[in-house]
């Protein structure tokens, strides 16, 4: 065939974009390759596709879309995490003369993608899937109110990830760092395919990110139960309701940067080239006005899981409520109000940097409320040390340290010392690993037994939490050192060998929280292999206090045969406290909306279209748009929806509970 | 999402303040506010009314606001009591937004523009 076909076909796509003189990529392939065939071989064996298919990849069932988030995300965690080992190794080897083992072409890349998929595809599908789980069921909802919806997110969601991977093997990643800043990320300093990865693989996984907050909103400000007014609502159902409307307000302006960008990319637009009168600060202010609520959307839920864990397991209602509503809502319009200080040093005058200095600063007092809060609910407490609780406590102490480093890092003369340093770096993680990453660990002890009916097992998961905490001090405290003595981020080698000890402690640190990593897979298949003697049949292992425990464990398809009322805050226990009747007759019919693979579709459609922008392969891009508005058109004339569960399979569910609770007792 | 819960969810809000309801005359009014508040500013453009360029671009922006407000009450049917104020407070947490990005980055970037662009600095030396 000609070129010129060729070209037209496959655009930049050809054989020598596959990274085959990256010994280490060729190797992982080899291995992803064989675990995805076997997997995928272990499927068809075991004839799971039909019921993958069914049951979970074409769900509009909130509890399992939340599952699949989860999922997903502890996938991602590997991938991230493997990047983060890497980084490791390399820059504790790469002293008195020695490269270490990472080119500089594939440790830029191995630095960008931890970062993105940090934060795009671990932290954000955890905080969403423990949304999308317990949301609805502490409100006392069938589902979401966009169902639908809600399953396209996901798969839009799944689309991101997949570009980012198949970065990994055909291409390249970004080598830009995780904000991808021009002009480096511009066509003239980026020409490959690194940088269209990464808009593209953002926009997909953004557009799924927008929808699933706006479905959120209106899922808690729409559906909560009779009774449940404002300020009834369980407070992870504030910090979640927080955390949707800063998605709805700020993800736009990262579509807007980023298509803008690739604008600059595609079309020779000059919106952040260095002439022209294009002006690359401007790119970094406007990602800084969706990036520093970024951090917030991810640290509010986390606050609300430790809320609600708190008060579990100091068997207290949770201290000073409205306070802590107030406080959710003051650090959401305060979020607003301080991007400028991840830029000090770009060149603002004394004015810009005293004022957003001080907005920092500010921010720390609700936080702090919030902390208080926390230990006022323990003051005199009947606290029980389970796991989630053992998180929690973690959470505290690490947290109150980033937190405190971060407000040193808000004084801009500091921060001129500071800036871009390893002491950021670790600033960064303390409040990340410790507010987001804690905190869905946190949740996913705590409503595991509500998602599956039995709970995880203690062992394990005392093992990965002592791992998990002792290798994240081992791993960020010597970069806090580092970085006072002024060592900057994204290094690849060194000359001082001084420093070298210091980055031997802190791989040592990671290998700590890899075994953290394992531990939990451990726990996971532990639990499921000893599933009986951790067995919950009541639905509320944990004495708890919020509605999603007034159900059984997993909750049956429609959540509620009958839509619970409320009258207190900690719905639940004041149920239980009055003596609460299940009701075992009367039930109805339950009207649900039907699966559809319309969602799965359409992403898969946009993954190919995002795949096509990269590599300039225009025919493929126009085709799946076409495809795209064609299955979507198409989805309007499906006409069933929805169905009704009829009553006697209600009766059928809710009398096997009643055996249930009856054998429990 | 089910009718059931709909109801279930519904039931209790509905008589506060569901959707405002629009009327014929409603419509009309809007549409001749907007048609007048375009026309004005058409006017001054093409006659060169008002003495100065940047008083009529001033004036201009002012009646766009207006036009906002317009559409959002006749067309939108935007008031303090549909949907039980939610639609205004979010209106409003918009409009703090929108006016925190704004001016923020006018103010962020106009320093950075006299601090950080070099031709401008040298101008200024000469």
């Amino acid at each position: 065939m000609s070129p010129d076909l060729l070209k037209l076909i496959f655009g930049r796509l050809g054989l020598e974009s596959l990274p085959l003189h990256e010994p280490i990529v060729v190797g992982t392939f080899v291995v992803v390759a064989l675990g995805g065939a076997a997997l995928l071989g272990g499927l068809t064996y075991f004839r799971l596709w039909g019921y993958l298919w069914r049951e979970w990849f074409t769900t509009v069932d909130h509890k399992r879309i939340g599952i699949m988030y989860m999922i997903l995300g502890i996938v991602m965690l590997l991938r991230g995490f493997a990047d983060a080992l890497m980084m490791r190794g390399q820059q504790m080897l790469a002293f008195n003369g020695s490269e270490g083992y990472l080119n500089a072409h594939h440790y830029d890349q191995v630095f960008t993608a931890h970062g993105v998929i940090m934060i795009f595809f671990v932290a954000m599908p955890l905080v969403t899937g423990l949304m999308n789980y317990v949301v609805p069921l502490q409100i006392g909802a069938r589902d979401v109110s966009f169902p639908f919806l809600n399953n396209f997110s996901f798969w839009m969601t799944v689309g991101g990830a997949v570009l980012v991977m198949a970065s990994l093997f055909i291409g390249e990643f970004a080598r830009t760092g995780w904000l991808a800043y021009p002009p480096l990320s511009n066509i003239g300093y980026s020409p490959d395919v690194g940088v269209d990865y990464y808009i593209w693989a953002l926009q997909v996984a953004g557009v799924g990110t927008t929808l699933s907050g706006i479905n959120l909103i209106c899922t808690i400000v729409k559906l909560r139960c009779p009774g449940m007014t404002m300020m009834k609502m369980p407070v992870f159902t504030w910090t979640s309701l927080c955390t949707n409307v800063l998605i709805v307000a700020s993800f736009p302006v990262l579509t807007v940067v980023l298509a803008l960008l690739s604008l600059d990319r595609y079309v020779g637009t000059n919106f952040f080239t260095n002439d022209f009168g294009g002006s690359p600060m401007m790119y970094v202010n406007l990602i800084w006005i969706w990036g520093h609520p970024e951090v917030y959307i991810l640290v509010l839920p986390a606050f609300g899981i430790f809320s609600e864990v708190t008060s579990t397991f100091s068997g207290k209602r949770l201290f000073g409520y409205t306070s802590m509503v107030y406080a959710t809502v003051v650090i959401t319009i305060l979020s607003y109000l301080v991007w400028l200080h991840h830029f000090f040093t770009m060149g603002s005058g004394a004015s810009v940097n005293s004022f957003f200095g001080i907005t920092t600063m500010i921010i720390s007092i609700p936080t702090g409320a919030k902390m208080f809060n926390w230990l006022f609910t323990m003051y005199r407490g009947r606290i029980r040390y389970e796991l989630p609780m053992m998180w929690t406590i973690a959470f505290m102490l690490t947290f109150v340290i980033g937190g405190m480093t971060g407000v040193l890092l808000a004084v801009p003369p500091a921060d001129f010392v500071l800036h871009n340093s390893l002491f950021l770096i670790a600033h960064f993680h303390n409040v990340i690993i410790g507010g987001v990453v804690f905190g869905a660990f946190a949740g996913i002890n705590y409503w595991f037994p509500k998602a599956f009916g039995f709970k995880l097992d203690p062992f394990w998961g005392k093992m990965s939490f002592w791992f998990w905490v002792t290798g994240f001090y081992l791993a960020f405290m010597p970069l806090y050192v580092l970085g006072l003595m002024g060592v900057t981020r994204r290094l690849r080698v060194f000359d001082d060998p001084s420093l070298q000890i210091w980055f031997v402690i802190a791989a040592i640190g990671a290998v700590f929280v890899f075994i953290g990593i394992l531990a939990m897979l451990m726990q996971f298949a532990v639990s499921l292999l000893k599933r009986e003697q951790l067995k919950d049949v009541t639905g509320d292992p944990w004495d708890a206090r919020t509605l999603e425990w007034a159900t059984s464990s997993p909750p049956p398809d429609y959540n509620f045969a009958f839509t619970p009322v409320v009258h207190d805050n900690d719905a639940w226990w004041d149920m239980k406290r009055r003596g609460y009747q299940r009701p075992l007759a009367g039930f109805k019919p339950i009207h649900m909306p039907s699966s559809t693979g319309t969602g799965i579709i359409l992403a898969g459609f946009a993954t190919a279209m995002g795949f096509a922008l990269v590599w300039y392969m225009w025919w493929l891009a126009a085709l799946s748009f076409i495809a795209m508005l064609a299955v979507g058109i198409g989805h309007t004339f499906n006409y069933h929806r929805d169905f009704d569960i009829p009553a006697e399979d209600v009766i059928r569910t809710e009398d096997a509970r009643t055996k249930l609770l009856a054998g429990a007792k | 999402m089910s009718t059931d819960t709909h109801a279930a969810g519904a039931h209790d809000h509905h008589h506060e303040g569901g959707h405002a309801h629009s009327t014929f005359s409603g419509y009309m009014l809007g549409f001749v506010l907007s048609v007048v508040l375009t026309a004005i500013p058409f006017w001054l453009v093409m006659s060169g009314a008002l003495p100065s360029k940047q008083i009529t671009a001033l004036v201009i922006m002012a009646f766009a606001i207006v036009q906002i407000v317009v559409h959002m009450v006749y067309f939108l049917h935007m008031n303090t009591t549909s949907e039980n104020g939610w639609t205004m407070m979010a209106l409003i947490f918009t409009i703090v937004m929108v006016v925190i990005a704004l001016s923020g980055s006018l103010w962020v970037m106009s320093h950075l523009n006299s601090n950080m662009m070099p031709m401008h600095q040298m101008s200024g030396m000469k």
